[in-house]
């Protein structure tokens, strides 16, 4: 699993803000356009990527994307 | 024992999804109103605690571990079935996911465990005449769907939905032979069922119940027995709200 391609991923699940705006430090829930639905989103496409299923708890733990990659990587060793 | 129109004295009720949360509450109320049960759920050890707490009522009941959405496991399940007074098709899953994500797997699965079992199981113990004349159906559909929609929850909603439909059907067509059906529309129940969610999230949902709280499993079970009681008698076709109120505004 590449970093840059689960950041892109991520991007994906957002329609109004800028690409340059995500990067693995971001904080996605200072986000204007984070919302359930897109934490639902975001949930769905790792399972479809990457065959994970992640929690709720697991989104609440993740601040940045690279905090949310790394909990996905774990799960997947 | 005194006046007691809610009693289930001398019934013979199946419960299914009966090892845990609104099955196995519904189990436990209904033992103690003096109903003999046959339990089944697909979960063996869980079944098995349930019907261990039913044990202190005296009677016997029977448990039955079926996978409802296997042919084999549906018919053997109404070929072992006595004659039956009640019958709550209650077994059902639920998993949140944005409609761009749905999956056709998950999508058809979700319909065998919360659509399309309890109408075959319904349809098969008809089948079989396993329903006595004054019998009550009562089938777990859902606020969600029936009242409400929200985010991510479609194919859960719609299979209920579905329920709904199904309840008003099974009324029209049984309501000749004195068969009764009806449906429980919970909200959020504490159950297993609402486990995806946070604590944070169901904080913030909670602010939707008047009530102020999500409903225990048995404030579900005490309609589901309102409902198989003779107290009910002239109720068919309804869709009895149980959800604090969430759905008001």
């Amino acid at each position: 699993m590449e970093l840059q391609e689960f950041v892109n991923h991520f991007a994906e699940q957002f329609e109004e803000t800028e690409a340059a705006a995500f990067t693995p430090e971001t904080i996605f829930r200072d986000l204007d356009e984070w919302s359930s639905l897109i934490s639902l989103s975001v949930i769905a496409m790792v399972d479809e990527e990457y065959g994970i299923a992640l929690k709720g708890a697991d989104m609440r733990e993740a601040e940045t994307i690279q905090d949310l990659f790394n909990i996905v990587q774990a799960k997947l060793a | 024992m005194g006046y007691n129109p809610f009693s289930l004295e001398g019934k013979t009720i199946l419960v299914t999804g009966a090892a845990g949360g609104i099955g196995r509450a519904t189990s436990i109320e209904c033992a103690k109103l003096g109903a003999t049960l046959i339990l089944t759920d697909i979960r063996e050890d869980a079944l098995r605690e349930t019907a261990a707490l039913l044990e202190q009522t005296g009677r016997s009941h029977q448990t039955v571990l079926a996978d409802l959405t296997d042919p084999a496991g549906l018919s053997a399940l109404v070929e072992t079935s006595p004659q039956l007074d009640g019958l709550v098709c209650n077994a059902g899953v639920m998993r949140l996911t944005p409609v761009p994500f749905i999956k056709e797997e998950e999508l058809l699965r979700v319909q065998q465990i919360n659509l399309n079992a309890p109408i075959l199981l319904t349809k098969s113990l008809l089948r079989k005449k396993k329903i006595n004349k004054g019998g009550s159906i009562v089938l777990t559909a859902s606020a969600a769907g029936v009242y409400r929609v929200s985010l991510g929850n479609a194919i859960y909603a719609t299979t209920k939905c579905g329920i709904d439909a199904f309840m008003r059907t099974v009324a029209l067509e049984l309501g000749p032979k004195g068969i009764r059906c009806n449906t429980v529309n919970p909200g959020m129940v504490e159950t297993g069922l609402i486990g995806g969610f946070t604590e944070e999230e169901k904080q913030q949902e909670m602010r939707n119940y008047p009530l102020g709280r999500f409903a225990q499993p048995q404030d579900i079970a005490l309609g589901i027995a309102y409902l198989l009681s003779d107290a009910s008698s002239f109720v068919t076709g309804t869709a009895l709200k149980i959800d604090g109120g969430m759905t008001l505004s």
